[in-house]
């Protein structure tokens, strides 16, 4: 939607090109994610690989049902936000404002399920270290898919983080600033940024939960 | 009530991915041999592409983000092809 009448910063020559250049710079920074998070996902890929059956082993022991109302839930904060950004262009304040508290509330939700599912496997000494115990012969390589685990998850989760705390900070703008709810490039942002999560969970969730489940 | 397209477009999509997280679940379950792995990676690419076009927006999106996103996955496959080509071959005599 070019709107020529918003504000924009003078090195651009007017909103809309602020605008596309800001979802380009979002993009990109996507573009790298997917980098970042690929690198562990190669590490995963070339440890699996080498040791599948301790793998399986070590899947076995993750908690799937934690893992798939996790999904669940991140699965239904990213409706949430698209309708976030769809109330931020349509100008809908108390929509937006609601939205973006219920998407944070989502997030806050996946992380306190997260916690308790890191302090049963704490308890169980699947935290790799000193203190980690798993049955022979798969103890040292089932060690490696936890080390990855915890990596990984504890990556995501720091994402997962950022995201609530910037959701959050949004909804509370949205609800007390006119500035907020002329410009909506940030609310869009933000919704690709935590698609963005939402898709590498997708991802993380059946190399996690799901390795060989059925034997 | 009436119900703008955006709204059952979202809702469609929502559902459309809890069903394809039941399925995935479901699946891991019977045995495929190795296609549990690829059947699994497979629903996960499916999902990425709903969330992809209905929430992201891609199609709407213009072609310079489009060689963004590209670009991301051109150098991860890069990535990937490089280290497998190792990884998988030091077997080979």
């Amino acid at each position: 939607m070019p709107d020529s009448t918003l504000a924009h910063a003078p090195q651009f020559d007017d909103a809309s090109q602020q605008r596309e250049s800001a979802t380009f710079g979002m993009w990109i920074f996507l573009a790298t994610e997917i980098l970042f998070f690929g690198a562990m996902f190669l590490g995963y890929t070339a440890y699996r690989l080498a040791y599948p059956a301790a793998f399986a082993a070590a899947s076995r022991h993750t908690l799937l049902a934690f893992g798939a109302t996790n999904t669940a839930v991140l699965l239904i904060s990213s409706a949430t936000m698209a309708f976030a950004v769809r109330a931020a262009r349509e100008k809908r304040r108390t929509a937006l404002t609601v939205r973006l508290l219920l998407t944070a509330a989502l997030g806050v939700l996946f992380l306190c399920i997260k916690g308790f599912e890191y302090a049963r496997e704490i308890s169980e000494h699947l935290l790799p270290g000193a203190s980690f115990q798993f049955d022979q012969p798969y103890a040292s390589h089932a060690e490696m898919f936890f080390y990855l685990y915890f990596l990984m998850t504890g990556v995501h989760a720091l994402h997962v983080t950022i995201g609530v705390v910037l959701i959050a900070i949004s909804g509370f703008r949205a609800w007390r600033t006119d500035a907020f709810m002329r410009n909506d490039t940030a609310v869009d942002l933000l919704g690709l940024y935590w698609h963005f999560v939402d898709i590498i969970w997708v991802f993380l969730f059946p190399l996690i939960y799901l390795v060989e489940r059925h034997s | 009530m009436n119900r703008e397209p955006a709204t059952n477009r979202f809702l469609f999509t929502a559902g459309a991915l809890l069903g394809l997280l039941a399925l995935t679940v479901g699946a891991a379950y019977v045995n495929l041999g190795p296609f549990n792995t690829i059947a699994a990676l497979t629903i996960s690419a499916a999902k990425t592409v709903l969330i992809l076009v209905f929430f992201m927006e891609i199609r709407e999106r213009s072609p310079v983000i489009w060689v963004a996103l590209a670009t991301g996955f051109f150098f991860f496959g890069i990535m990937f092809a490089l280290a497998m080509s190792d990884f998988l071959t030091r077997g080979w005599k």
